[in-house]
Parts: structure tokens; sequence; C-alpha cells
């Protein structure tokens, strides 16, 4: 038996085995193979998801069509007129927040879901964790149910209720507390409404996962020292389950700040938010460059809280 | 130790391993040669991280040898994928296929060879007899205890007559009475099947009883090749007689040496004549290591080789554990093996001398 | 403070309030809806018996035919279409030692989940516009069952990738020590325990395709009428009990899908 005394680090004094050179062959020969089977998926995202995207860049910097569409010309009118318009008369531009203001707005009612459903969406999810496994089992599903169903009929079912001839007014007037039915639907309510309907689920289901992992017997440590209910909820859970909340509030924030089914029916097209503007110009507004810029400007959004969400939880993996 | 070429089932020579690339490689092997009888027990023992399973995956061809051969029955299989090599592995979790039943397991192997569906029937049907799994051949995996898919694990690994077995630490996730009737089972499949077995372990107590020869691995080298005695009795190296058994280590000068035998003077100037490996050569300062079962305790301090103060005494129900602290400051524990009549009891506190059995102490590498 | 013996540690007082309160939000306005479907007389919100007709007469109208005739054939091919490509996406992207771009991949497939669906829908549009006014193409019902598939993509893709990560990989060195060839291998062992990811993943794929409303209604061409655009035009007449019928049936198929898939991934856990 022979040992020879090799540093390890001086694989030049090597020569690579037959098995080595096998080795390298195969694994990129097999890993370039396995590597093709992702491309059909890629062209198809590619061509159908990626392009329409830089196309819309592209259109964001033309001038509008008379019938919709667009005009091969450079122009960056889409983007002034996002903050200005232009006077038919002496072609001056003026300061017209019309457009800001939707976009505020929608930031406001995406704020006000996010929270509200968090307030919600945290006690349910606690509670479904603490369930024993069987009856976890229902409250998941009970809350997977709504979660990928048809948003557009779960809207219509909260405007059957809210309607001046619907169930809450109808009940209200025959119990005598109003006169006249209470004018709820089309609404800023009713829009508030519907987006805490449609996207608590979307709060629920995050925070569950991620309270679902959380060590049990962390809280029976915490209680041990000394720690009250609410003080091991306010050290120990809700420290331990920051990834959920903010993959929860992420969830609920992007799909609301572009809501575009809920304000349709429930804002009746008079609250207009960020998504019916943009489905507007590329309809009886027919500005597409508009509409492209619109849209662009709301990814920006969404790409900053992306960013924020990345960089929180990629500084967790640095910590631990 | 001379080889005949012609007997060994596996020959791993000069096989390297190195992982990662640049700054982060990792020789996981370095550079080991070691021969594998044919119809041998042969145990990889050492600590985890040492490369034992590095050893197993390269001769089943999950891991490919970035310098070296290793050659079956003469041949060179290494650069052969795992799908033609005639070896299979037991693994560490039995990596049984949950979809498939029992027998479908076992009867898998043979199906990728191609073998004709009576011959594999009939080969199951052996092997459910072999490890006493008949009743439950129609179960699905998940569906039976530990030690049954241990068994169909082995049945699985087994059927298709291999030229060798390889078992990456098959017993660990058993419980302590099951993993003792599996050793005896498993000596018993070697015996009945005649197959090379080559065993990983980190437990050396399952490498003694279990081995024809055992290998002592440590960062990735091989210490020392040779049969449970020898290991136990005249390790070569420090390592390997710390990592097996437990062992005092008592320092001490060579003042002379003749025909493999030094003689050591302790600090108190008593001598004593210790044994050495060969192609080891102790000069000076050196550590001499003896087995507590090795060494007894006289009421004299004086009587003793060495003396010293009684601090603790540990009962083990078959033997009793004495431990002196030497008047030079060092540990030492003496094994007594329990009997009705045990003569002479101590009290802790107590001055004591130890003396050593003929052969006790040996010198070696640090 | 509730008695310290009848709570157990882990509770948190009010909590249970708060998620039985969830839950009736969550299910009281779709029951009412789906209640109402039943309802004899001709107005959705006055009670005034109970019959099936309404679903006699959505079940008989041409539209209703025509609309869910095209809402099958679009979601079936999406489905199809996209559970093929992303269960090969998954293991082109799991079975492989890392690749330069293996991130980027990972994000142009989870591409569609990001953007919000209103981009998603106009920038689809000016595709398919473009494509129409400068080369003269038109798939016609394919443009809708292209932009489907695209979404579908990264809904079937997470059940498959989740499914091959968490398969043990010593189960292929098995197969591999026991003589598969890489393809028996991946034929006899990985494909079979694969099986309730795709399945999870085609139905979730299937749900989202079918219940599509944004997309679909931006892109979709004369003629292209789905079950959601056709609820969506009833809502813009006088409404009788008939779209609560067809509400009904939208939400059962979903209802379904999401079982089916929910049982399948929990019988995985087990």
């Amino acid at each position: 038996m022979t040992i020879a005394t090799l540093s390890p680090t001086a694989p030049s004094q090597v020569t690579p085995s037959k098995a080595a050179l096998f080795e390298a062959r195969a694994v990129k020969a097999g890993a370039r193979r396995n590597r093709l089977l992702s491309l059909p998926a890629l062209v198809i995202i590619g061509i159908f998801g990626v392009l329409p995207l830089i196309i819309i860049c592209v259109y964001s910097f033309l001038v509008a069509a008379p019938y919709g569409g667009v005009q091969w010309q450079f122009s960056t009118d889409a983007y002034l007129n996002f903050l200005f318009q232009r006077d038919i008369f002496d072609d001056t531009l003026q300061f017209t927040p019309d457009f800001l203001i939707i976009y505020l707005r929608s930031f406001l009612f995406a704020v006000v879901t996010t929270v509200i459903c968090l307030l919600l969406g945290f006690p349910t999810a606690y509670f479904m964790a603490t369930r024993p496994p069987a009856q976890r089992n229902w409250w998941v599903l009970l809350i997977t149910i709504p979660f990928w169903s048809n948003l557009l009929v779960r809207t219509l079912a909260i405007m059957f209720i809210i309607r001046d001839e619907g169930l809450i007014n109808d009940a209200l007037l025959a119990l005598g507390v109003i006169d006249k039915p209470i004018t709820m639907l089309y609404t800023n309510f009713a829009i508030q409404l519907g987006l805490l309907y449609a996207f608590l689920p979307f709060m629920v289901l995050p925070l569950y996962s991620s309270l679902e992992k959380l060590d049990f017997r962390l809280i029976e440590a915490a209680c041990d020292l000394y720690a009250t209910r609410r003080q091991v909820l306010w050290r120990v859970i809700i420290p331990l389950s920051k990834p959920g909340i903010i993959a929860g509030c992420l969830l609920v924030f992007i799909p609301a700040l572009g809501a575009y089914v809920t304000p349709l029916i429930l804002g009746g097209g008079v609250h207009l938010m960020i998504g019916d503007l943009i489905a507007q110009q590329f309809g009886s507004g027919r500005n597409w460059p508009l509409g492209c810029a619109q849209a662009l400007i709301l990814m920006a959004a969404v790409l900053v809280a992306l960013f924020f969400y990345v960089r929180n939880t990629s500084g967790k993996v640095q910590h631990g | 130790m001379p080889e005949q070429p012609g007997k060994n089932a596996i020959e791993v020579r000069g096989v390297r391993k190195v992982f990662g690339a640049g700054e982060n490689q990792v020789a996981a092997l370095d550079t080991v040669s070691v021969s594998i009888r044919e119809n041998e027990f042969f145990t990889l023992l050492g600590p985890s991280g040492c490369g034992k399973t590095t050893l197993l995956r390269l001769i089943a061809g999950f891991d490919f040898p970035t310098a070296g051969e290793i050659l079956l029955h003469g041949q060179d299989i290494a650069p052969l994928p795992p799908y033609k090599r005639p070896v299979n592995t037991v693994f560490q979790s039995y990596a049984l296929f949950p979809h498939m039943t029992v027998a479908q397991n076992i009867g898998f192997g043979l199906e990728m060879l191609g073998k004709p569906k009576a011959e594999t029937e009939a080969r199951v049907a052996q092997m459910l007899k072999l490890v006493k799994m008949e009743a439950l051949k129609a179960r699905r995996t998940s569906q039976i205890s530990g030690g049954q898919q241990q068994r169909v694990a082995l049945a699985r690994a087994l059927a298709p007559q291999p030229k060798v077995l390889l078992l990456d630490e098959p017993l660990s996730a058993l419980d302590y009475k099951l993993r003792k009737e599996m050793q005896i089972e498993l000596k018993r499949l070697q015996h009945e099947t005649g197959i090379t077995f080559i065993f990983v372990t980190h437990d050396q107590e399952e490498a003694l009883t279990m081995s024809d020869r055992i290998a002592v691995m440590s960062a990735g080298k091989i210490l020392q090749v040779g049969t449970p005695r020898d290991i136990y009795e005249r390790p070569a190296e420090r390592f390997v007689a710390d990592f097996i058994g437990e062992t005092n280590f008592l320092p001490g000068t060579v003042v002379s040496k003749q025909a493999g035998v030094a003689t050591v003077k302790f600090a108190s100037n008593a001598t004593i004549a210790a044994g050495y490996p060969e192609g080891f050569d102790p000069t000076g300062e050196v550590t001499l290591v003896v087995r507590p079962e090795h060494a007894d305790l006289v009421p004299d301090p004086a009587k003793g080789t060495i003396a010293g103060t009684l601090s603790n005494i540990v009962y083990f129900g078959t033997d009793t554990h004495y431990h002196v602290k030497l008047d030079g400051g060092e540990n030492f524990i003496v094994r007594h093996q329990n009997s009705r009549s045990s003569p002479v009891t101590f009290g802790t506190g107590a001055k004591v001398g130890i003396q050593f059995e003929e052969d006790a102490a040996r010198v070696l590498k640090d | 403070m509730a008695d310290a013996r009848t709570m157990d540690i882990k509770d948190q007082p009010g909590f249970r309030t708060i998620a039985v309160i969830c839950l009736l939000v969550l299910y009281v306005p779709v029951l009412i809806l789906m209640i109402f479907s039943l309802n004899s007389g001709s107005l959705v919100t006055h009670w005034e018996g109970v019959t099936l007709n309404w679903y006699g007469s959505a079940l008989l109208n041409e539209e209703f035919h025509s609309a869910a005739k095209n809402t099958l054939i679009i979601s079936v091919t999406a489905t199809i279409v996209s559970t093929i490509c992303a269960t090969l996406a998954a293991i082109g992207m799991t079975r492989v030692k890392p690749w330069r771009g293996l991130a980027a991949a990972f994000m142009v497939i989870n591409l569609p989940l990001m953007v919000p669906e209103i981009i998603t829908a106009v920038a689809t549009l000016s595709f398919f516009a473009l494509i129409a006014g400068t080369f003269g193409l038109n798939f016609g019902i394919g443009n809708l069952i292209l932009a489907h598939t695209v979404f579908c993509i990264p809904f079937a893709y997470m059940p498959v990738r989740a499914r091959l990560e968490d398969m043990d990989l010593t189960l292929e060195y098995a197969a591999a020590d026991l003589y598969a060839t890489p393809w028996n291998a991946f034929r006899r062992i990985t494909l079979p325990l694969l099986v309730p990811g795709v399945m999870s993943g085609a139905a979730l794929a299937f749900i989202v395709s079918f219940d599509d409303f944004t997309i679909t209604q931006l892109v979709a061409g004369p003629g292209q009428t789905t079950l959601p655009l056709y609820i969506w035009n009833q809502i813009r007449r006088p409404m009788t009990p008939e779209i609560n019928a067809i509400s009904t049936i939208l939400l059962m198929v979903s209802i379904l899908f999401v079982s089916i898939s929910f049982l399948i991934a929990r019988r995985r856990a087990k």
C-alpha cells in the first residue's frame, strides 16, 4: 500500500484519468441535452410574453393613430401627456394631474387593501396553523378555493349584495333603519370592499405557509421565560413570520395596484383605477402610446416593490 | 502486503477525487490504493467526511475519479457508467422505489438487464425467501417497517448477482436491537451468496464484529488495512488507536530499541518494553498507547510501573472504569471486568499503582 | 383574559373570531349568489321560490353554448401545451448542473406571475395587432390560446418543480445502479413519481385559463366570447338569475379543479 503525499491543491501534477475525461464529456452532453428541455417554454414565453412587453416599450415612444394603433414616428408625447396637456390653441404644456391623481388613488387603495388584509389575514393564518392537522387541511382547502375561484364571479357576488336593491339595503329597509337605499355601488367604498374581498386569500395563504413551519416549542420557551401571550406574539411569532408577511403583502399589493376587474364592475367607470385607465386608452381613448406609457409607469412601480422584496429576502439569507 | 492479482475482486490504484474547482477545491480522496479480495467482507471505517462514501460512490460509478484506476477482476471499470457495472449498492436511505411493490423492487435490476420474465420471477422468489419477506411481496415499500425495508434493499441489490455488493452505512437508521440482528443477517447473507461485500460504516464496533478486513480512513487517506484483531491490537497510527476503542496515551522517552521492541522510560524513571509498527523508527520523545483493559490496578503505588490517585470510578455493568490521575498529570483509565468475587475494592482519592500486561504498550506515529 | 386552563398555550385571544369572520366574508357573498340561481322570480335579488329553470335556460342558450365551446377549446389546448412545456422546463432546470442564464431562464418562466395582468393584456393586444398589421398574421382563436399558454406555464411549472425538488435523487442513482440506462431510469422512476405534480399543475393551469377575464377581454376578437366574457356581457343588460346560474357553474368548475389539485398535493405530502 503506497500513499503518495500530494498537496490537495496541486491538480496540475495529476493526469486526468480516463474516467474523469469520460465524466466531463458525459456531463457536458447530458447537461446540454437536459437544458434544451426548457427551450419550448422559454420560446413561448419569450415570443408571446417578453416580446410584447418590448413592443409596448417601443409603442410608448410613438404617435397614436386616429383609430387605435400607432404611427411609426418618434415622440415623447405619451410620457408628457401623463402629466401635462397640450393646449389646442397655443401649443403650450399645462400641468394636468388627472392621471397622477388616479395613480395616487390606486396606490392608496392598494395600501389600504394590503394593511386590512394583513390585519385580518394574520390572525386567520395563525389560527389555521395552530389547528390539529386534520382540521388544518380543511381550513387550507376553504381558503384555497376562493384563491383560485373566478374573480369576475366573486366581484359580481359583492355587487349583488351592495346594489341599491341588494341584500344589505333590502334588509335595512325591511327593518326600517333607513327609508331609502344607501348608495354603495359605484363608489370608492365599493372598490375598496371589492379589493379586500378579492385579495384576502392572497394574504392568508403565504402567511399560513410561513406560520405552519414555525417551531411552536419556541412559544413554550417564551412563555417559560415569563412572556405573556401578546408579548409572545410581538416578540417571537411576528418576527419569525416576517418572510411570510412580506410575501403576502406583495401578493396583495401588486395585483391590487393593477386591479382591473374590481373597479370595472364596482366603480362603474366613474371611479377609475390604473388598470381601467390603461384599458381605456386601448378602447374608447384610442391612444395606444399613452396606454403603453401608463402601463410602463405601473410596471416601474411593481418593479420597485419587487426590488424591495428581493432586497429584504436576500438580506435575510445573509444574516442566517 | 503482497497481493495476488487474480484473487482481487476490486483493486483501487492511485485514485484521487477532487470536488469543486479553483480556490474551492477539496480533495475528498487523496491518492488511495487498496485491494479487496474475492469473497471478502471488507469494511471502510472512518469518521464522517473521511472519504469512505466517496470511495464507495467511485466504485459504484456515481462519481468518477479525478485520477487513478479502479479494477474489477483486473478490468478497469472507472470509465463505465453505473448501469454497466456488475456492482450493486445498498443505500443508507434504502432508496426503495415508492411506486413499486416489494417484488417489483427486487425484480427491477433483472428487468433492466432484459432477463426473461420466468427467470426474473424465479429469482425474485428466491430472493424473497433469502431475506424472509415472502409474505410481504405485494406490499408497497411505504407499508413495511424500517427493518423490512432494509431486507428488501438487500434483496434488490443481490438479485442481479453482482460481483461486488456495496453497502453504504445500511444499518445506521435501525435501532440498536434490530441493528444487532441485521449484523448477523448480513454475515449470513455474505456467507450464503459468496459475494464480495464492501461495507461503509463509522461504527467501529460494527466494523470489528463483521469484517474480514478493515480499512481505516481519515481525511481522504487510508491509514491502515488489516484484520479486526490487527487494527485493534496493533494500530499503525495514533489516529487508528484513538478512533477504534478506548486508549490511554502516555508520554515517554525512547532509551533503546531492538528487533521491533523499544524500551521507553517514563518521567517516573520506570521503563517499559513497547512494540512499534514496521517502517516506523521511534526516537526521543514518543507517545505510548495502552488499552484500558491491558492494565491493572494495584493498591500499593510502589508496586506499579506508574502511580497516581484514583479520581473517579464508573460502573458499566460488565466492567468498571477506574480513572487515575497520574503523578505526571495525565489521566489514565483502567478497565476491570466485574465478577462475583472482585478481590479488590478501591475508593476515590486512594493512591494506586498501575501495572501493564505483557505487550500492552505500543509506540505510535502521531 | 381567558382562563389559562381552558386555553392552549399557542392560542391568541380573538384570533378564532377573526378567522371565522374571514371565512364568512369569503363565502357568504358567493353562497348568496349561488342561492339566487335557484330563485323562481326573474329578479336577481328578490327571493320568490325555488326553481332550476335558470339552469335550463342557461344551458339551452345558444350564446352560452358557443362561449362554453370557445372556453373549452382555449383552456384545454392551453392546459395541454403549457403543462408539457412546463414539465420539460422543470426537468431541464432542476436535473442539470447550474448553467449560465439559469437564473434568467427561471425569471422568464415566472415573468407572467410578476407582471400585472392588465399590462400583459395590453402588451399581448399590441403584439397581435402588430403582427396582424405587419405580416397579416392572425391565428384567430389561436391568439387567445397562445396568450393563455404563456400565463398558464408558470402555474403548471410550480408543482412539477416542487415535486422534482422533493424527489430523492438517490432513487435515480439506485435505478442506474440496477442497470437502468438514463432513459429507462427517467421512464420507470422519475416520470411515474412526477405524475402527481404534473396533474396538479395541469389542474391549476386549467383553472387560470378557464377563469381568465382581463387578458381574454382585451385580446379576444369578434366571435371569440368565452364564459367570463359572456358573463360580462350579461352584466351590462337587465339581469336575470340566469347569470347566477352561469356564475355558479363557473364556480363549481373552479372548486372541482382546486379540490383535485389539493387532494393530489395532500396525497403527496403523506
